[in-house]
């Protein structure tokens, strides 16, 4: 039987905004059947976002759901859990978002260990505001702001969460649309902040700068240069090289933000 | 039973006032003037089950407090100066997604990190004109320690009431000096709560008009499940870029304060029935004016004060009906002349203006005040 998508959206709020071959809606589609496999309460799920194209997401979601500035989404949504531990917080946003303007915001919810999911959408670029260069794009990659080619180094999205202190960190690609949703569902049961990094096509400001010739070009890019962690055990550096790793990359168990700040609660109480 | 006394400086005042008002949440960073804030909300609030977060940096605070504001907590943030440089688009946020929630920013001197332990009143602009577009604005500024503990319960009052942003600003020297206080029992001093919607979930939305220009604001988590977005919104919480409705929408929003200006302003008239010169003043340096006034009146003079005590919406109605008795107002203040502009515009010409302005991080004497009466002709 087909799976009911209609179920987790908002009546009379789709189309959505997206450019035809974007991968934000395969990726939304990975969000609600995670929400789904986990049986996620929605009047107790806030979805959270800041500014951009991957930003608009949580508005087609039938949940408690907040757009905020930019870059602002983390630290909104730590206000959010703090206030109401009991709730399921998802973050939803886009690379540049998450690790330009909010990269403080970024780090240090890893730090604090925060219960939240953080769904990054990497498409390496700033789509909505016409494809100017992000942190995650690669060095020398053309886009608005770069004419004669990018010279900043890319970040690492993943390798910086797992150095910042996120407890879980995953990557998926757009193309590998059945791993999105497991790779969801174990960043939400997990406790602690998780991080799932999405590596997404923007044929529009990104590819067609880029000498991607079309969509499917892009979803091959992504297909090719994917490799399951598992897989990459058995490969050697050179095999390696230029491919990004997918899959859990990151998993242990520490202390978690509101459940600790419960323990202050009583500490405080107890005097 | 007698009351509960304490001698507190303005700041701690400033968080006890908080909690009598049902504050649960803080969300701050730390910078000088304003720390003392904080220490007390770490202290406090977890006994009473609330919550206390230093954030990454102010930015980060003032989402924070907004968030938990809508998960349906009351919240406080406190700063200073460049803090609330910082905070501006999420007060403009928290305007136009109409979010209640408290600002408490100590004015220290400035522009910049300016002087951090000197006191100023140059904030007062920053308050109404600060966050970009068009918002409501309302602003409290008390002059001791026991109005700063009793104006941040009036604020979490209007913030509930108006679904706005307000902002409490003592000067350094209200926020760090210390009083006598005497303690209010519970129940003496109303606290608002905020208005819960009474529609089932399915049919609520956040904006909706027809409950008037403050709409009910559900909170996370209660079964209500609603859009909130900083974009220019429809009634249902979502974007919309309809010329009529965002007219329509962006009006209700500054109207809701402006319409209401009676509840909103408060003020203090002193010596003012026969009086020849009204000194107008606001925070630390109405005390001085206070002083001033009476050794005035000691010389003959019939000196008097307006003392402002919300700054905005600005005291016009008054300002204008005293421009119509007296020969001159003087207008000490802390910065270049931010509140003498607004008195000139509420003079009308009808009146000479005279300033005192003072930068300096030095208050503002009352012998200055009295060599400025003097000068009224």
């Amino acid at each position: 039987m087909a799976f009911d998508y209609d179920k987790y959206i908002r009546p009379g709020k789709l189309p959505h905004i997206w450019c035809p071959g974007c991968g934000h809606g395969i990726v939304m589609k990975g969000l609600i059947r995670a929400i789904d496999s986990l049986q996620l309460d929605t009047k107790n799920t806030a979805i959270v976002s800041g500014i951009g194209c991957a930003s608009r997401l949580p508005g087609y979601m039938d949940c408690c759901t907040l757009h905020t500035a930019h870059g602002r989404a983390a630290a909104f949504a730590t206000g959010v859990k703090l206030a109401k531990p009991e709730m399921n917080v998802i973050l939803v946003g886009g690379d540049g978002d998450g690790t330009a303007i909010g990269g403080n915001h970024f780090i240090h919810a890893c730090r604090r260990n925060i219960d939240m999911t953080y769904i990054i959408l990497n498409n390496k670029i700033y789509g909505m505001t016409g494809g100017q260069f992000s942190p995650a794009t690669p060095t020398g990659a053309k886009a608005s702001t770069t004419p004669y080619g990018n010279p900043d180094p890319p970040f690492d999205i993943a390798k910086l969460a797992i150095g910042a202190g996120a407890t879980f960190v995953a990557r998926g690609t757009a193309y590998h649309a059945t791993q999105i949703d497991k790779l969801i569902a174990e960043a939400i049961q997990h406790k602690g902040f998780s991080v799932v990094e999405i590596l997404d096509d923007c044929p529009t400001t990104y590819g067609r700068r880029n000498k991607f010739k079309s969509v499917i070009e892009m979803m091959n890019h992504l297909k090719e240069t994917a490799v399951p962690v598992k897989a990459a055990e058995k490969m050697t550096a050179e095999q390696l090289q230029g491919k990004v790793l997918t899959g859990v990359l990151y998993k242990e168990e520490k202390p978690e933000y509101t459940t600790e700040y419960a323990k202050v609660i009583e500490r405080a109480q107890a005097k | 039973m007698a009351k509960k006394v304490a001698f507190l400086q303005g700041n701690e005042a400033a968080a006890h006032g908080a909690i009598y008002a049902g504050c649960n949440f803080f969300a701050g960073y730390p910078i000088t003037p304003s720390t003392e804030v904080a220490e007390v909300c770490s202290l406090e609030l977890p006994k009473l089950g609330g919550k206390f977060i230093q954030m990454e940096d102010e930015i980060g605070a003032m989402a924070a407090v907004l968030g938990a504001s809508l998960a349906g907590s009351k919240v406080l943030t406190a700063t200073s100066g460049p803090g609330l440089s910082l905070k501006q688009e999420l007060i403009g946020y928290g305007c136009i997604a109409e979010i209640p929630c408290v600002i408490y920013n100590v004015m220290r001197g400035g522009p910049s990190t300016g002087m951090p332990t000197g006191p100023s009143q140059s904030d007062v602009m920053s308050a109404k004109w600060g966050t970009h577009g068009d918002h409501p604005a309302i602003l409290l500024v008390p002059a001791s320690v026991q109005e700063t503990y009793e104006e941040i319960i009036r604020a979490f009052n209007l913030s509930e009431k108006y679904r706005t942003p307000v902002m409490v600003m003592p000067d350094e020297i209200v926020a760090h000096m210390r009083e006598r206080i005497v303690f209010p029992e519970p129940g003496e001093i109303e606290v608002v709560p905020r208005k819960a919607p009474t529609v089932p979930p399915e049919q609520y939305k956040p904006y909706d008009t027809s409950f008037g220009d403050v709409p009910p604001l559900a909170s996370y988590g209660t079964g209500y499940k609603f859009h909130v977005t900083g974009l220019n919104k429809m009634q249902d919480g979502f974007p919309t870029t309809k010329a009529e409705i965002v007219q329509a929408e962006e009006e209700r929003q500054v109207r809701k304060v402006n319409a209401n200006v009676d509840d909103i302003v408060t003020f203090e008239e002193y010596l003012l029935d026969d009086a020849e010169v009204a000194v107008i003043a606001y925070g630390s340096t109405s005390r001085s004016a206070r002083y001033a006034v009476n050794a005035a009146r000691e010389q003959g003079i019939k000196a008097g004060m307006f003392r402002i005590k919300t700054f905005w919406p600005f005291p016009d109605k008054q300002l204008k009906a005293l421009a119509g008795k007296v020969k001159g107002f003087v207008t000490p203040e802390m910065n270049l002349g931010m509140c003498t502009g607004e008195v000139e515009r509420c003079a009308q010409g009808k009146v000479p203006v005279l300033g005192i302005f003072r930068v300096d991080g030095e208050p503002i004497n009352p012998d200055q005040i009295v060599a400025k009466i003097k000068e009224v002709k």
